[in-house]
């Protein structure tokens, strides 16, 4: 009996662990395949398309790739304007509104907040048509702007910061400052702020990476080669003039990887808690 | 506050024009013109003057009555449920697993690192990564499963219509797994111990922990999950538009990539894809209200259950411990 009972925990466990490394294996193997199919010559994929070893094409891959209307580097540097430019404007301006939802009392309060609540669940889908016609007409297309100044509004990190300020602050570090003349906006810049480091740093990741990733705004925006994005450099890499250069393909899809790869495994740890926090929502 | 007489309220109001601007003009004021525009007659790439149609409602009943529209639906509630229900299913297997403090799983934040991992990834990348790693006649996957057996000869997935979805739905399920496991996780931590302590002094195994203990107490974690996956799903743009770019004959495309395809491609018909997208506004919007209605109600009474439940099994509890000191 007691045998038995032992031998079916047992089992158990191996299931488990054969089912974790399974998936595990299952978030690798892609990445290691494009990884290594980077390094391959167009032949060597079309003879064997899987290699868990690398090749030695890697030179001939980029000349390739930079030989045509890919870019990596200039999607490389026009994400990073647009996704630093919006997280700033995302974390100081949720941080400034979640300040005035808890530190004052004022009679718009709760219903703003409510509001908030309410327009978190709006895509930006369903607003694409409007916004495009709006910026066509301003002569807003292909301007990082349209891209960078509407996350001044985020709903849902403003929900977030609003929950860290309810936990962590103490209204009397805001009243000893006021004894000591300060003034309000002075108050939330030097003292303020310093506290919501900590909430600042999860949710800039997440912005950052929400920013840096979006496809369907840059896409209907930019039109100017030049100020092409890194997932519309990498949507090029769909069209025909790669279709038979397998290595390079692969080879744009790591360049545009490997910058999030580095991110990720710098900071998993803070990603993995801030992703659990975003859960608790009561 | 009032303090001293000084009343700060003002700065409530002052802090918060920045957003209250931001969206006024970035969200409302579109919201509003694409309503307008799907009453108008505006076409044609880099039009901006518009007039309103004879019928006003000319362009809704075009677009619901469009093959492609509707398919495209079809394949946006398809593509949603296929990649949801696993994706739940295994979530909460994992949360199980990984939550049962009887027996840990060893390198646990390994796993969790490496099951989020593909949802930091840009999805336009992923949608094209797993084109070619369908590639026919090779391919990466058709060379693992001929060397695995799982196959005789190269299959050509991207053609079949049922397996491009399969395939879709699965980038959609591998994306999002990890990230749902993570939240659910983060709910089952967040119980009370003291119920799971006087489940355990019941007696009860792991799984009727789990089923009766951990799952009823993770209702409204569930339900925020289902809501926000709900709404992802309902506007899946990126792997559609650049896996298949909506094909084998529309079999993935969705609406997302419809209302895309309307406005900024052929004859350029803002007014239907503005049209497109209020139907698909006024979908997402009951579908949440409802959600968000089951959700208010059932929370007030959720509540008071769970605390006649956790006084009831704190009474069973001290009665075993009476009984054990006698």
């Amino acid at each position: 009996m007691k045998t038995e009972k032992k031998a079916i925990r047992y089992l158990g466990k191996i299931i488990k662990y054969t089912v974790c490394i399974f998936l595990a294996i299952l978030s690798i193997l892609p990445f290691w395949i494009m990884f290594m199919n980077a390094t391959r010559s167009t032949y060597e994929i079309q003879q064997n398309s899987i290699s868990l070893l690398p090749s030695k094409y890697f030179l001939s891959n980029i000349q390739v790739l930079l030989g045509k209307s890919f870019n990596p580097l200039k999607g490389f540097i026009n994400s990073m304007i647009i996704s630093v430019g919006a997280t700033a404007c995302t974390v100081y301006f949720s941080s400034l509104t979640a300040y005035a939802l808890v530190v004052y009392d004022w009679r718009l309060r709760q219903p703003f907040f409510t509001f908030i609540l309410a327009v978190m669940m709006i895509p930006a889908q369903v607003t694409s048509i409007g916004f495009y016609q709006f910026m066509y007409r301003i002569h807003m297309t292909n301007s990082f702007l349209p891209l960078i100044l509407p996350a001044i509004a985020a709903p849902a990190t403003v929900f977030f910061m609003r929950q860290y300020l309810l936990a962590t602050l103490s209204i009397d570090i805001v009243n000893s400052a006021r004894i000591d003349s300060a003034g309000e906006f002075h108050i939330f810049n030097r003292i303020i702020l310093p506290i919501m480091k900590p909430a600042i740093a999860t949710q800039a990741i997440f912005s950052f990476v929400g920013t840096w990733n979006n496809l369907f705004l840059p896409l209907i925006l930019l039109t100017d080669k030049d100020k092409y994005t890194m997932p519309i450099m990498v949507s090029l890499l769909r069209g025909d003039i790669y279709k038979t250069e397998f290595g390079s393909v692969y080879l744009g899809l790591s360049l545009t990887v490997l910058p999030l790869f580095i991110v990720y495994f710098l900071l998993s740890k803070y990603i993995i808690a801030g992703v659990a926090l975003g859960g608790i929502k009561e | 506050m009032r303090h001293k007489g000084v009343s700060y309220a003002k700065y409530g109001y002052i802090f918060c024009i920045p957003f209250v601007l931001a969206f006024l003009i970035f969200s409302l004021y579109p919201i509003v013109y694409t309503t307008v525009i799907g009453f108008t007659d505006l076409k044609g790439m880099g039009k901006t003057d518009f007039q309103f149609l004879a019928n006003p409602f000319q362009n809704f009943i075009t677009v619901l009555k469009n093959a492609s529209f509707q398919e495209s639906l079809k394949n946006t509630v398809i593509i949603w449920i296929a990649n949801f229900i696993p994706q739940i299913l295994l979530a909460l297997l994992l949360t199980a697993w990984f939550t049962n403090h009887r027996n840990k799983i060893k390198g646990q934040g390994l796993f969790k690192v490496l099951f989020y991992m593909p949802n930091i990834i840009t999805a336009a990348t992923i949608a094209i990564l797993f084109y070619s790693l369908f590639g026919y006649p090779k391919g990466p996957v058709n060379d693992l499963f001929m060397t695995l057996g799982i196959i005789d000869e190269p299959m050509y997935f991207l053609i079949n219509k049922t397996t491009a979805r399969g395939i879709v739905s699965f980038i959609q399920f591998w994306m999002w797994y990890g990230h749902t496991m993570i939240i659910l996780i983060s709910g089952v931590l967040g119980i009370n111990p003291e119920i799971f302590e006087a489940s355990d002094i019941d007696g009860a195994n792991s799984a009727q922990t789990f089923f009766y203990v951990t799952l009823p107490n993770l209702r409204t974690i569930l339900l925020y999950t289902l809501i926000t996956s709900l709404i992802g799903g309902l506007n899946m743009f990126d792997i559609p538009k650049l896996f298949l770019l909506g094909g084998p004959d529309n079999a993935t495309l969705t609406t997302s990539v419809f209302i895309y395809n309307q406005a900024f491609s052929g004859s350029y018909l803002y007014n239907r894809a503005a049209a497109a997208s209020m139907i698909m506004f006024a979908i997402i919007a009951i579908l949440s209200a409802m959600v968000f209605f089951i959700m208010r109600d059932k929370d007030a009474a959720m509540l008071n259950k769970q605390k006649k439940r956790l006084q009831k099994e704190l009474k069973k509890a001290a009665k075993v411990a009476r009984r054990a000191a006698e």
